[in-house]
């Protein structure tokens, strides 16, 4: 059953693979128990294994589940459970995925449950991240629903003893219109497990094009709806932990006397407490006096520069191209650009920090957290406590947004570490400030282009360098015969991890501002200089519809300019045209057209929604959003001084969907993020005559 | 400071017996299960706790439980009655407007508290009033949307 392997597999980008295992615990060599004042210290032997560090986590592909059985299961009462271990955190997919399967079995979505990452309940899943929930998942479901629905008939022929042929599954029925029978799933199934295997090719339908309502909305709008943060299990305890003053620091002494009312857990560099409310662990924290060694670090001025010193040299891996002569290529230009770009690190900021409860009963342990990988988390879990996977249950609620930031679950392996100590269940809620210094970051990144082109512009040459921030969307979807893109990593000063769309915000933000300062060199109209050197035709179309639906080629108003930029990533294709003005070297973005397509569409209010989102989301880091950070520490890590897109941030939007029913779904929650920040510069350049080469702009008009 | 032991919370008095310094939204969350406000920032800068204090929205996350009070306080819990959902729970469903959906109760017990002050808000003033509310998702043109819609039912 190769084709329910998740071919996925879907190598992430290379240093989503250097999200740590946040510590290797030694509590199980030797540990003891200490009571101060009404509280216990728990310390394990001190081990030399430096908190918070990097480190490489194992996975791979593991072949998904071959009996329907494992993903679909009709009750008795015709109840039908849909079983995934993708994790809703924002994206829709828990309607999205009951759609695909009431699609194929017939039924109205309502009657379809979803059970989603739950590491005892759900088929082993690498993931939710690489917009792969639409291509693998909802493909896979789509099969298992189309070949539930063949055994229905079968039963039902069985049953009746008519010719299949003449039995159809509608309404959620089995019905066999000659003989006027019909009969629900369940009476069919009669509860039993479905045990037959997914056929190689079931025929599954086209999805449908319509717009689920989001499946617990009446849950979320009630407050009803529990997430990680929200679980609570009786006799449980909240704990906190001992931040290092900055990254990579090291405990030199601690004195925990002063500690009043909670339990303090100590292992090796790790320090916490658990007290029975998060005041009082808060007041321990704060009572304890420690003292830690860090070495000097850079700070965020000498970023670029240090990116592009640690340099190594590219290896030819993903997104790497070359092809022709660039000497040859600059030398028939008429026209020639070098330039650099750059991109902050930034953060996800997902409005729900990172979360966990931890209970143990004996050896074994169940953990609540918000996690984008449940089955990753086990593994963490698993490794940092020495116990077996099967003694780990990781369960995902539907996670308050996770962007790409919640690959990692320290929350879960800290809790769970507070809670072995303290003997009781704990909860750990990261509080903002730690979810801004201690999570990951988006990458930042340089990327250096030189390219030339003719009069009547014709690209002749493209050489694009990224340093750190990735590969994603390097190759440029442009026809140009000399061609070199390579992608170099570097030593990163911060954490980094995968982020929404990855480096394609980045490389496409650097090639769309370039190909604008060529079309301005070249004295041709931004688009037209596009669609002259594209061939590709669902890129075409994009870019044709945003322009169309924009008014582009009308001229702007007094102080403010339109831009227009487009890309490709992840199987999905954007262009976006931006109306931006400039006020007393402010820019504010007035209005945004993206137009989109993703193939088969599945769910178009939802699909807008996304849309809408990324691209409001992406203005946060076009216009704004950027950490700072000093010495290994962050200094803008509150929401009071690191800026997010706001209501009063948002413009007039508008997005043009453009469906492609004869092509497979992907994925749309990332690549829409893509295009506004080099449509917003471009417009900024067409404004002022000022080209913006850094992400985020805010100060550079000032 | 003496523990507070009573609050008016969703119309009723509720006995309890806390540190005073606690904040507000941990004792809503830890003490009393009303988990509908959430914890977002702790310096009330995104809205996610946001609940009503005789009427008026408030930062539960900013107020300890010992200056409440016997104000009366109403969380995302009293909105619905008898099974029937508040005509803003209803219009956020309507208008799709939420992704994960972990700023909503915030974002309605805020629009719950202009719309009370100001039935038919403009646009601008729905920016404005709401600006201080974070949906890190940004499924603001919807949640704007959301707001109208409901003003536009009418909204007691």
């Amino acid at each position: 059953m190769k084709n329910l392997v998740f071919e996925a597999g879907m190598e992430p980008e290379r240093y989503e693979l250097d999200a740590p295992i946040p510590y290797r615990f030694s509590f199980k060599r030797r540990s003891f128990f200490k009571t101060v004042g009404a509280g216990i210290i728990v310390l394990g032997l001190l081990d030399k294994a430096v908190a918070q560090e990097s480190g490489r986590r194992g996975g791979g592909r593991r072949p998904a589940p071959q009996d329907i059985g494992a993903w679909l299961h009709i009750g008795e009462d015709g109840q039908i459970t849909v079983y995934s271990g993708k994790a809703e955190v924002g994206q829709n997919i828990r309607t999205s995925l009951a759609q695909a399967v009431a699609e194929e079995l017939r039924v109205p979505v309502s009657s379809v449950r979803m059970v989603m990452a739950d590491t005892q309940l759900t088929p082993y899943d690498a993931g939710t991240f690489g917009s792969r929930t639409t291509p693998d998942m909802a493909r896979t479901l789509r099969r298992v629903g189309a070949a539930a629905r063949e055994i229905l008939i079968d039963l039902a022929a069985e049953e009746w003893k008519v010719d299949r042929a003449s039995i159809e599954v509608a309404d959620g029925k089995v019905i066999a219109e000659k003989s006027k029978q019909q009969i629900e799933f369940g009476k069919l199934t009669k509860g039993q497990k479905l045990t037959k295997a997914v056929p190689e090719n079931p025929s599954t339908s086209v999805p449908a094009a319509r717009s689920a309502p989001k499946a617990n909305a009446d849950q979320i709008v009630t407050g009803r709806h529990k997430y990680a943060s929200d679980a609570k299990v009786p006799g449980m305890l909240h704990g906190k932990v001992l931040r290092p003053s900055a990254f990579k620091a090291e405990i030199i002494s601690v004195d925990t006397s002063g500690v009043a009312d909670a339990t303090v857990v100590r292992d090796g560099n790790f320090v916490g407490v658990v007290a029975p409310n998060d005041l009082f662990a808060t007041r321990a924290i704060k009572a304890i006096k420690v003292e830690w060694k860090a070495p000097e670090q850079i700070s965020h001025k000498e970023l670029f520069e240090h990116l592009k010193k640690r340099a190594r040299p590219a290896d030819g891996g993903r997104g790497g191209q070359r092809t022709g002569s660039i000497k040859e290529g600059l030398e028939s230009a008429d026209v020639r650009n070098s330039q650099t770009y750059t991109v902050a690190y930034i953060a996800h900021a997902p409005l729900e920090p990172r979360a966990a409860v931890a209970q143990w009963e004996g050896d074994k342990l169940t953990v609540w957290t918000g996690t984008q990988r449940p089955f990753g988390v086990r593994g963490d879990l698993a490794s940092a406590f020495r116990i077996s996977e099967d003694n780990v249950r990781v369960i995902v609620p539907d996670t308050g947004s996770g962007y790409g930031g919640k690959h990692s679950g320290e929350a879960a392996v800290e809790a769970a570490r507070l809670a072995r100590g303290a003997g009781k269940p704990v909860k750990l809620v990261w509080t903002r400030e730690e979810e801004f210094t201690w999570a990951y970051f988006r990458p930042a990144g340089v990327i250096e282009i030189s390219s030339g082109a003719r009069k009547d512009g014709t690209l002749t040459a493209w050489e694009c360098h990224n340093y750190n921030s990735g590969a994603s969307a390097l190759r440029t979807p442009y026809s140009v015969a000399n061609l070199v893109s390579e992608f170099h990593s570097t030593d990163s000063p911060l954490k980094q991890g995968s982020y929404r769309a990855l480096a394609s915000t980045a490389n496409t933000f650097a090639r769309e501002s370039h190909m604008d300062e060529l079309a301005h060199a070249l004295k041709l109209d931004p688009l037209e200089f596009r669609l002259k050197n594209l061939n590709d035709v669902r890129l075409r179309a994009v870019l044709d519809a945003a322009a169309k639906s924009f008014g582009w080629g009308k001229k702007p108003k007094a102080n403010r300019g339109f831009g227009i930029a487009a890309s490709t990533e992840k199987g999905s294709y954007v262009a976006t045209c931006a109306e931006i003005a400039v006020d007393a070297g402010k820019i504010k973005v007035v209005r945004a057209v993206t137009a989109f397509e993703c193939g088969a569409i599945v769910n178009p209010e939802h699909l807008k929604n996304q849309i809408e989102g990324g691209v409001v989301m992406g203005i946060g880091g076009a216009l704004f959003e950027a950490i700072q950070f000093e010495n290994g520490r962050i200094i803008n890590g509150r929401f009071s001084d690191y800026r997010v897109p706001r209501f009063s941030d948002t413009p007039e939007l508008e997005t043009v969907l453009v469906n492609r029913k004869d092509l497979p779904s992907a994925g749309a929650g990332e690549t829409p993020i893509i295009g506004i920040a080099p449509a917003i510069g471009n417009a900024v350049f067409a404004a002022t005559g000022k080209r913006l080469r850094s992400m985020p702009f805010s100060s550079g008009l000032t | 400071m003496a523990n507070v032991t009573n609050l008016n919370i969703n119309g009723k008095s509720v006995p309890i017996d806390v540190d005073s310094e606690r904040t507000l939204l941990s004792v809503l969350r830890d003490d009393l299960e009303l988990t509908g406000a959430k914890y977002g920032c702790g310096e009330g800068e995104c809205g996610a706790c946001t609940v009503l204090l005789d009427g008026v929205a408030v930062r539960s996350c900013r107020r300890t439980v010992g200056s409440v009070g016997d104000k009366k306080i109403d969380t995302i819990e009293s909105l619905e009655q008898n099974g029937k959902l508040h005509a803003v729970q209803k219009a956020f469903i309507d208008a799709d407007a939420m992704q994960c959906g972990y700023c909503t109760c915030g974002m309605v017990m805020s629009a719950v508290a202009l719309l009370r002050k100001t039935p038919k808000p403009s646009r601008d003033q729905i920016v404005r009033a709401m600006d201080g509310n974070v949906c890190r998702c940004c499924a603001y043109p919807r949640i704007i949307k959301a707001v109208e819609l409901a003003a536009k039912d009418g909204v007691a």
